[in-house]
């Protein structure tokens, strides 16, 4: 009897010294990257110029950066181009990561050199950690809207694209309203990219139905009784569409971002007809934010990389995965925008709508509430 | 009685190829499915050109180096995970089940712990203690040793403890030490021969699961094959699934090859003759 | 050795006592202590990996379960499991395992004897388990998309019944983007997991014992209730409690296939804490772990009750 109890209490301090070991965190490395002078530096001219701190990267030698598909606004070759222009390896982790799973695994990582360097977030998820992000300004920060970014240079838009339904020419009927897909023809057929309460584009596709049923910004629950419509008439495919189930034709019609229809339709030429349609008048608007890890293990890399991005070339291979480069306006009047990929973008009939917050936070709580009863 | 036993050897054996046959069926469609996706070309044709790429693995590697680390790295896992496992659970197993038997359930159930938690949530847990060990062990993807061998405890534990089931590890035991054993040649020479099935189960089993597990690795941001895979899968669908259905055959072949290690001596039975 | 159970030995082990222990009790009580502890030395490695490995992630989520925003301590991510469509995530999350856990332990069983009767150093056998073993962690989203290509609504078996033999698979509503699609896709690796788990067990049953009582004038039926599954019994009790927690927790396959609504507890887990849309539920998820925790260990205390029953049985 003795024994046992002896035994419970050896085995609770055990325990308790472990746990309490383990939930600190380990000391720090001596030489932490955030305190070297690439960490500190809030835009080129803080290390010296463009060349110290092209030369400061290229001595780090790599960069992590997460989340980025390389189908998604046309990131694999960015990456490419990043690494093949500064000979830096660039690790590529996690891409189907959300935005939140980025910040996750940026605290969970801290201090490892495989932690994240840069993010590439959505609007919710970049401006509730903004405490995570190190400043700096690009070289053609003021190329950007003021309202596409934030003052001291904590975050900045890198990208927008419009809310788009991209469909299997071959397989299903061309939608010419959002109405349409409630028809037979679209029997088991439509799915969405993901659930709208938990993946930013499906949560812009819901307001996209909402805007194209004779809703609005601020009441987005046409959208949510058009999926349950959609639904009802067996024509909602609960699977989450990939390249794969795209190519296999398992999903013929997706809702998501045009830049990824658009990539799709080009990776399938010749096997699949895949082509992109927005319904006029809902034009959702969506802008993805960039940021530098406050703790990024390659400082110089990651802010490198955003110069890459916001140069003329990082910003025309964004054009060039048809998504809208935040310096669109400034290049078209330098007279650098790459017109032929601009013009190939898919037509946007109507105003672009972008959510504000209020009308974010009153859309999520009308999801939180009914989004699983409609289609459940 | 000897019409008896070959009228029952007749019964069994069309019962066995009954069952193995209406389940082969079952198992192997939706393989057939992946390999008639991975034959798909342009304009409808059929084409082996994914499968001639994967044969011809120096442009493979060139084009997805990811890849090749992927493989370097499970197969450095698989081997460490399996010999943690072996050094770990097998002895310790035996050892509750001969000298703790008041523990049993408390260990049964701390194998079936890894089990309950969904990855993601695991990682929730594990990133504060890999903090430590990338701290003292660095950063390798072989590190992720200890995690598999806690993911691969359910499956092994099982294993192991249905052979021990078979066995009367108990006499076993009692008459080796009576003849003068310590423990330890009553655990490698008494009871370890007699439920080699069991351990080869759970290295199977073990093996498996580290050239499948996706999610730990992943989230830890480390590259193992089923990560590089995921990412071939961005660039190139049939791609991707060209090289699951690979790996899957890989896996099969390297499984099939460890089961001539569990060549069972079973002298005095004759085959055929079970149950 | 002597003076122990006059009844023999016991085959399945089950004797409390600890091997070579004075049956007469006539040891001094000091000497019983210290061969506790020689004995539980030997068992310090496993539980000071399991410690640290297992028991210290288990418990990080344990304590942020009960935590609230910004640090404070809170029952608030407990009680809200008891939000209706949290507990029905529960109740479809234990019918799934439970019954994928019984048809793969059936089925599984079936397959593993017809092993089992066949040479042991057979072809069969060898790439029947080695097939098993892949199969057994196939899953995710390549299994997902297998599936959906063979006999999703477009998938070639679908099409084949549909158009050759006339036969809709799919006339009263697609079910397998629902619980019975879910339970078809997920027998596919609890199946192999049951043969791997099971054959060791079976492979323990002596021919000698079918001999035995055929002689005594036993018949199949007697053999099979009564000397082989009592046998059989701890062996495929645990077998099952296994698949049922591998169903439980599996979570790739399930979103890949129903990525709508998060009908099962995982899938609600991995809302709470992937979430860029509706943030700030991470301890929520956590506290739904815990949840699946304590269901599991409620499902092996059941099976416990269950072991003792069914080794009645024996003796």
């Amino acid at each position: 009897m003795r024994s046992t109890l002896v035994r419970g209490r050896a085995l609770l301090a055990v325990v308790g010294l472990v746990l309490a070991v383990t939930a600190c965190s380990p000391p720090a490395k001596t030489n932490s990257a955030a305190a070297t002078d690439a960490g500190k530096a809030k835009s080129a001219a803080d290390l010296g110029g463009m060349d110290k701190l092209v030369a400061a990267a290229k001595k780090e030698g790599t960069l992590n950066v997460i989340a980025l598909p390389p189908d998604w606004a046309n990131y694999g070759e960015i990456i490419k181009a990043f690494g093949d222009k500064y000979s830096i390896k660039v690790n590529s982790a996690q891409p189907d990561a959300s935005s939140q799973e980025e910040i996750t695994a940026a605290s969970q990582l801290k201090g490892q050199a495989g932690a994240p360097d840069v993010f590439d977030l959505g609007t919710a998820v970049a401006l509730a950690n903004v405490a995570k992000y190190a400043p700096y300004k690009v070289a053609t920060w003021n190329d950007v809207p003021d309202s596409r970014k934030e003052a001291s240079g904590l975050w900045i838009n890198d990208y927008a694209g419009y809310m788009s339904i991209g469909y299997n020419a071959g397989k299903v009927p061309a939608p010419t309203s959002l109405a349409d897909l409630l028809g037979p023809a679209y029997k088991g057929a439509v799915a969405l990219n993901g659930d709208p309460t938990k993946a930013g584009a499906a949560f812009n596709g819901v307001v996209m139905a909402a805007l194209a049923s004779g809703g609005s910004a601020d009441d987005i629950a046409k959208g949510v009784d058009f999926f349950a419509q959609l639904k009802k008439a067996g024509n909602l495919l609960p699977v989450d569409p990939t390249p794969a189930t795209i190519e296999s034709g398992q999903t013929p019609v997706v809702f998501d971002w045009d830049y990824n229809n658009v990539a799709q339709a080009t990776k399938l030429k010749g096997k699949i007809d895949w082509k992109t349609f927005i319904p006029s008048g809902a034009a959702v608007a969506g802008y993805y934010v960039q940021a530098i890890n406050a703790d990024a293990p390659h400082p110089a890399a990651a802010r490198l990389w955003e110069e890459f991005l916001y140069s003329d070339q990082g910003q025309n291979l964004y054009l060039k995965g048809a998504a809208r480069p935040v310096r669109v306006d400034a290049m078209q009047k330098g007279g650098t925008l790459d017109t032929a990929a601009f013009s190939a973008l898919p037509a946007a009939a109507g105003t672009p709508v972008v959510l504000t917050d209020a009308q974010t936070q009153k859309a999520k709580d009308y999801l939180a509430a009914n989004w699983a009863k409609a289609i459940g | 009685m000897a019409g008896l036993i070959a009228r029952r050897r007749r019964r069994q054996a069309l019962f066995r190829w009954v069952v193995v046959a209406v389940l082969a069926v079952f198992f192997l469609l939706p393989l057939v499915a992946m390999f008639e996706f991975t034959t798909r070309g342009t304009g409808g044709h059929r084409t082996l050109a994914t499968w001639r790429l994967l044969v011809h693995w120096g442009e493979l590697a060139a084009t997805y180096p990811s890849l090749w680390d992927g493989m370097k790295n499970s197969f450095g896992l698989v081997l460490f995970t399996v010999l943690l496992m072996l050094v770990l659970l097998v002895p310790t197993v035996v050892w509750v089940r001969l000298r703790l038997p008041g523990l049993r359930r408390v260990v049964e159930f701390l194998c079936l712990l890894p089990l309950t938690i969904p990855a993601i949530v695991l990682v929730v847990g594990l990133a504060p203690v890999y903090a430590w060990v990338v701290y003292f062990l660095g950063d390798s993807t072989l590190t992720l040793t200890f995690a598999y061998t806690v993911l691969v405890l359910p499956y092994a534990y099982r294993a192991i403890d249905a052979g021990l089931s078979a066995i009367d590890v108990r006499t076993l035991a009692e008459a080796a030490r009576s003849l003068g054993a310590g423990w330890g040649t009553v655990m490698v020479r008494v009871v370890l021969p007699n439920i080699r099935s069991a351990v080869l189960s759970a290295v199977f089993l073990s093996v498996a699961l580290v050239l499948g597990e996706f999610t730990i690795a992943s989230l830890l941001s480390r590259t193992n094959v089923q990560v590089a895979i995921n990412l071939l899968g961005k660039s190139s669908a049939t791609m991707s699934v060209a090289v699951s259905l690979a790996s899957l055959i890989l896996a099969f072949l390297l499984l099939f090859v460890l089961s001539f290690a569990g060549r069972r001596r079973r002298s005095g039975t004759t085959p055929g003759d079970h149950s | 050795m002597s003076g122990g159970d006059p009844a023999g030995p016991d085959p399945a082990g089950r004797d409390p006592r600890p091997a070579g222990a004075d049956p007469g009790g006539t040891a001094p009580r000091a000497r019983v202590p210290l061969r506790r502890l020689r004995a539980l030395i030997g068992a310090v490695p496993f539980f000071a990996f399991i410690a640290v490995f297992l028991l210290v992630p288990t418990l990080v989520v344990a304590v942020g379960a009960f935590g609230g925003a910004g640090g404070t301590v809170t029952l608030a991510n407990l009680t809200s499991l008891g939000d209706g469509y949290v507990r029905d995530a529960f109740v479809r999350s234990i019918v799934l395992s439970a019954s994928t856990a019984l048809l793969g332990a059936v089925l599984g069983a079936l397959l593993a004897y017809a092993l089992v009767t066949a040479r042991p150093d057979g072809l069969l056998r060898r790439v029947v388990s080695s097939a098993c073993g892949v199969l057994a962690q196939f899953g995710g989203v390549t299994l997902a998309f297998a599936f959906i290509a063979t006999i999703g609504l477009s998938g070639f078996v679908t099409t084949f019944l549909r158009d050759q033999l006339g036969v809709d698979i799919y006339s009263s509503g697609v079910w397998l983007f629902e619980l019975p699609g879910l339970v078809l896709v997920y027998t596919y690796f609890q199946i192999p997991l049951m043969v791997i788990v099971f054959l060791p067990a079976l492979d323990g049953i002596r021919p000698q014992w079918r001999e035995a009582t055929a002689s005594l004038g036993g018949s199949t039926w007697y053999y099979w209730t009564r000397v082989a599954a009592p046998l059989l019994a701890p062996a495929f009790l645990g077998a099952t409690l296994l698949l049922f927690a591998n169903a439980f927790s599996a979570y790739a396959t399930a979103a890949a296939l129903v990525s709508q609504g998060a009908p099962i507890v995982p899938l609600q887990i991995s809302n709470a804490l992937t979430s860029e849309v509706i943030l700030g539920r991470e301890n929520v998820g956590k506290a739904m772990a815990l949840g699946m925790v304590v269901v599991v260990a409620v499902v092996m205390w059941l099976y416990a009750l269950l072991q003792k029953r069914t080794s009645r049985w024996l003796g």
